[in-house]
């Protein structure tokens, strides 16, 4: 393994200095972390996911399952990276991952031996037979030694972005089918953007030698392109989902040229893109070839060994056996023996084209027919095959493998939406299904693997993709590669079309003017796939005795053929069963690689043929994203909006604790009432039931209601009649579901005989201005009314207590405020500083007690107009928690109780109705089955042993019962009464026990406390309600 | 992700919307006391593969609710329309 002297597309001019588990090694600008391993001899890179294994690298792109890393350190530390996708970049720290203490001695490699015990389903049958004790106990040893890297715990403090981007059609993938379609949609005027997943474009162009043709034609077409406005290339971003509405999910990691991104800088871009058409130009995967020790370091795609050499001027061998099974290898084959390896090819057809062989003779390659690999010998790097022959088993001297199974279309992306894709047996691979208006397809995706089919099918798709967004507009097609070179100047249709239909392999000159064959589509057979499928079925025979050469289906999951036998003869035939009980195509790699072996085992197995069997779904993400990208910016604070009333500020200039309630922030209680919640809320309880409390309520659902109907429309939506409410009164009202059951309460006041304020209670606000919407316009929309949504136009706030009246007068002296003028339930609307002030005399607290509503941005200052005027009578702020509490004592029902699922009878509440009907839910609402017997009724509870405190959520039983189950209700609410000296609460108990003066035991299962008391009724103080009219 | 083309509003995201439930449901009149009606409108559901009627509202924009024709395999939109237009 070493770094030629010269070719590569890397800038020997740029050295970058990186870390491999602490080791300082250079590589140069336009390295993979994969290519610069390599180069500087790096062949073991980590340890296996199951048996700790000794990996290496083994592919040169996304398809990678053996050379994951961790990079990073501290709360940059992101596991499981493909180093074959990871940018070089000064400075970058790189682990290897799985290995304890060391990747050259990992004690754990001790799991191999343990293999007849990690087969598959493995966890299923512990967790289900008579293990299952027994796995209570080295749980923790198998927990540790399986799996992959690990997260670092320390916030990320990298930024991260979300952008929308928009296209008239966007290209996936930049390879020669891409390119020629970026460049006809371009030339047509369409908006168009190419993503490569690739910090360089070009696709398996890039794997060509440096000198070659195809160099010269890709700076073509990138001159071409970016004299094109229209069109934008993004490089570094991977297409990772599609979605409904033709919108791809796209990642972009920013190249920054360090390892870290600099300052200001956000590490990843997610961007939805929307387009308005679709080319997929996703290429295709090469297949490996399965046999004993496959997984040894030295053993990669004959596809990468090529990008390794070309791209990146790295000779992975000098001494290299070629495994195939069809043409395409060759091209790999005849660049290594050019840059002096010693190559020899095993074939495993029993007749390779004519032309290939001469070609490889010439070359002075080995090539031996009806030869395939039995085994690898070697254990941290492969030093030999043993090849197994009609004339008998041969081993061959080697350091590099390079294998080639043929190829799989990458048809992920365009399988995302549901379509399934339908297998080509011509090209034994599965190609995209019929896809949706605006997507096409072109190139390897296709199944067609030569370069000027896919150059004339990228053209194509570019020109309809364009055309089908309403921009046509001829564009002369890019002179092809190798389509030049049969038929100089033509671009007669029907000999394309015949080269694609019948990729038979075709000639290209060779730079000394003579004819060579271009081994680049991959004539298969299905020699692979039958001798695979024996294989398993022998592994199957053998069973354990294959322990020591274990054949690996999927390697990053540690899935061997045994594992598929064994799965087999389980009955887990399905693929999808295969899957979840190998674990097959789960890892971080998600099968790219193996998945495809598999299936044709299990068809194999079954004898059945491989699109019978089918494939399992795709699902985005195509390649890993991290969670970081997905959050963008809505992290910490900005995970959601957050609301604040008017006078936020104020309550936390004033030492006010704030708690969420959905999007809003709300005093919970003030820290100069007590040193914890506890303490305050019972301080504040009795500050507003002995002097006077102000209380901060603008969260309130607020709905301004107009219209000739507006009464009419009232009358229907709430249980209660509104119709002939006087002007000046206000109304507590409760609205139901159209299935009966509560769905908010609130205070109605009339402006005017046909203007209504509504209030909603703040959880509730944009349910029910939804509703009274959806009510307009789809129900009624003959009544005239109009609802608007004015929560956030004012301030609202609340002083409560024995005071409350002193301070009002105090605060605004020039307004009558008399019993007369504003008496329970009245309104006043006047004016303060000539903006509309409205006073509503109502209370939630059972005190004498006022809601004062003001536009918001007087709030402060009538807030603070209030705590001064209020200062001489005790005037004190207090907070939700002690709101919450006050209102218990009185009985009043709120959010706990109205939980949707409780009825008007529930709740006490029926007599509201009366005899009215024509109101939204009232049907429904009498229902035989809400008058059950078993249906819950609000009670009191009243603790009956001093001191102990009633749990909300408390399950409640009947003393003696055994406490199981649901018993027979629960504390929706509770809180110490100071007034009464006793724990209080509210309940929902089912109505054939909710008889005042039983005893009752209230369980609380999570701190195990059972707790007596009494049923009492839910209004604890002031039944009469003296407090309130004075 | 569904566009959907607000009338009022144009082309916007799925998010911007509320789902509002089958709009082919017949709702009975207000003071209708018919229990199997109220009883269909609440809780009989077709389950279509294909075309389905539904409400989305547009709540972070025009605030209108809007019928919706959806094919329930594709999620591809044949019409909207606002639902006042659909009553009139």
């Amino acid at each position: 393994m070493r770094r030629l002297a010269i070719g590569g597309r890397i800038d020997r001019s740029q050295q970058i200095e990186f870390t491999f588990d602490g080791r300082a090694i250079t590589g140069f600008r336009g390295d993979t972390l994969a290519s610069a391993l390599l180069a500087n001899g790096v062949r073991l890179v980590g340890r296996s996911f199951k048996y700790h294994r000794p990996r290496g690298i083994y592919s040169a792109g996304p398809e990678e399952p053996n050379a994951l890393v961790t990079l990073g350190t501290g709360g940059r530390r992101e596991p499981n990276r493909a180093a074959t996708t990871v940018e070089l970049a000064e400075g970058l720290v790189a682990e290897s991952q799985n290995r304890w203490p060391s990747l050259n001695f990992d004690a754990q490699g001790i799991n191999g031996l343990f293999a007849p015990f990690l087969s598959a389903g493995f966890y299923y049958k512990t967790f289900m037979g008579p293990t299952r004790r027994a796995w209570m106990f080295y749980e923790h040893f198998i927990r540790k030694a399986a799996g992959l890297g690990r997260a670092g715990e320390e916030p990320d403090p990298d930024r991260y972005d979300v952008r929308h981007l928009f296209a008239d059609v966007a290209v996936v993938g930049s390879g020669p089918a891409g390119l020629s379609a970026a460049l006809a949609a371009g030339g047509a005027g369409a908006r168009v953007v190419l993503i490569e997943q690739d910090f360089a474009p070009g696709g398996s162009l890039l794997s060509d030698p440096a000198d070659a043709e195809s160099v010269a034609w890709l700076s073509g077409m990138f001159a071409r392109l970016a004299e094109m406005p229209n069109v934008s290339l993004m490089t570094r971003t991977t297409a990772f989902g599609a979605y409904d509405g033709n919108v791809l999910g796209l990642v972009e990691r920013h190249g920054s040229g360090t390892a870290d991104p600099k300052q200001g800088q956000a590490r990843q871009t997610l961007l939805l893109l929307r387009a308005k058409s679709i080319v997929y130009a996703s290429g295709a995967l090469e297949r490996p070839l399965t046999f004993a020790n496959n997984d040894r370091p030295g053993i990669m795609l004959a596809s990468a060994a090529r990008v390794y050499l070309n791209r990146f001027a790295v000779l992975a061998g000098t001494r290299v056996v070629v495994a195939t099974d069809n043409d395409s290898a060759y091209r790999a084959a005849f660049d290594l023996a050019a840059a002096g390896a010693e190559v020899t090819i095993a074939d495993g057809r029993a007749e390779p084209i004519h032309e290939l062989l001469e070609q490889a003779r010439r070359r002075g390659i080995a090539v031996r027919t009806k030869s395939r690999i039995a085994n690898a010998l070697g254990s941290r790097s492969v030093r030999a095959v043993t090849l197994s022959e009609p004339g008998g088993p041969a081993t061959v001297k080697c350091d590099l493998v390079a294998v080639s199974g043929g190829w799989s279309a990458t048809v992920h992306l365009t399988s995302h939406l549901g379509v399934k894709p339908v297998y080509r047996e011509d090209m034994r691979t599965f190609v995209p299904g019929k896809l949706g208006a605006g997507l096409f397809v072109a190139g390897a995706v296709t199944g067609g693997f030569t370069r000027g089919g896919s150059i004339e099918e990228g053209h194509r798709a570019g020109a309809e993709a364009s055309a089908f967004c309403g921009i046509a507009k001829s564009v002369q097609q890019p002179v092809g590669l190798e389509l030049t070179e049969i038929d100089a100047g033509s671009h007669d249709n029907s000999l394309s079309a015949s080269l694609r239909s019948a990729p038979l392999p075709h000639f290209v000159r060779a730079h000394d003017g003579s004819h060579t064959v271009c081994p680049e589509h991959h004539r298969p057979d299905r020699s692979e796939e039958r001798w695979f499928a024996n294989r398993t079925r022998a592994g199957d025979e053998k069973g354990a005795k294959f322990a020591a050469g274990k054949a690996f289906a999927d390697l990053q999951m540690d899935v061997t053929t045994q594992d598929i036998a064994l799965a087999h003869r389980e009955g887990y035939e399905s693929v999808e069963h295969l899957k979840r009980y190998t674990t097959l195509g789960m890892g971080t790699d998600q099968g790219k690689t193996s998945n495809f072996h598999a299936l044709s085992a299990m068809a194999g197995l079954r004898s059945m043929a491989v699109p019978e069997v089918g494939t399992t779904t795709f699902r985005p993400p195509y390649t890993p994203v991290a969670i970081g990208a997905l959050a963008g910016r809505s992290i910490g604070h900005h995970y959601k909006p957050i609301r604040r009333t008017p006078m936020h500020d104020w309550h936390v200039a004033n030492g006010a604790e704030m708690l969420e309630g959905g999007l809003w922030m709300r005093p919970w209680f003030y820290r100069a009432s007590g040193r914890d919640v506890n303490e305050a809320y019972v301080a504040e309880m009795r500050l507003v039931r002995e002097a006077a409390g102000l209380m901060d309520i603008s969260t309130l659902g607020k709905i301004d209601v107009q219209g000739s109907d507006a009464a009419e429309f009232l009358d229907r939506v709430y249980v209660n009649a509104f119709a002939k409410l006087p002007v000046g009164r206000a109304r507590y009202g409760i609205m139901l579901r159209d299935d009966g059951v509560v769905f908010d309460d609130g205070t109605t006041s009339r402006l005017g005989e046909r203007h209504f304020f509504m209030t909603t209670s703040t959880a509730k606000a944009a349910d029910v201005m939804s509703r009274l919407e959806f009510l307009l316009d789809t129900a009624w929309p003959d009544l005239r009314v109009s609802v608007t949504s004015v929560t956030d136009e004012w301030a609202a706030m609340s002083v409560a207590g024995p005071n409350s009246r002193d301070i009002l007068a105090a605060a605004f002296p020039d307004l009558d405020i008399s019993n007369e003028a504003l008496p329970h339930m009245g309104l006043l609307e006047e004016k303060y500083r000539d903006r509309r002030l409205r006073i509503i005399r109502l209370s939630f607290s059972g005190e004498w007690a006022y809601e004062i509503y003001v536009g918001a941005s007087l709030g402060t200052e009538v807030w603070c107009r209030l705590m001064e005027a209020g200062a001489p009578f005790g005037l004190k702020p207090y907070g939700v928690e002690a709101l919450g509490t006050l209102r218990i004592e009185k009985g009043h029902v709120a959010g706990p109780e109205i939980d949707g699922r409780t009825t008007l009878d529930d709740l006490g509440l029926g007599r509201m109705v009366g005899k009215r009907s024509g109101y939204v839910g009232e049907v429904l609402g009498r229902r035989a089955a809400f008058s059950d017997p078993t249906r819950p009724r609000l009670v009191g509870l009243r603790g009956v042993e001093p001191g102990r405190q009633l749990h909300a959520g408390a399950i409640l039983f009947r003393p003696g019962e055994p406490m199981q189950g649901h018993g027979l209700g629960r504390i929706t609410s509770a809180t110490y009464s100071p007034t009464l000296d006793v724990w209080v609460g509210l309940g929902l108990l089912a109505r054939e026990s909710a008889v005042e003066g039983a005893e009752i035991v209230a369980a609380y299962p999570i701190t195990g406390q059972t707790v007596r008391a009494r049923v009492v009724s839910p209004i604890f103080l002031d039944p009469k309600g003296e407090r309130l009219h004075g | 992700m569904l566009r959907i083309e607000c009338p009022c509003c144009g082309p916007r995201d799925h998010d911007e919307f509320r789902y509002g439930g089958d709009a082919s449901a017949n709702r009975p009149a207000y003071d209708d006391p018919d229990f199997e009606a109220w009883y269909r409108y609440v809780f009989v559901r077709e389950n279509p593969a294909g075309l389905h009627r539904e409400y989305w509202q547009h709540v972070i924009g025009c605030r209108q609710w809007l019928v919706v024709e959806r094919d329930t395999r594709s999620h591809a939109i044949a019409s909207i329309l606002f639902a006042r237009e659909t009553r009139a």
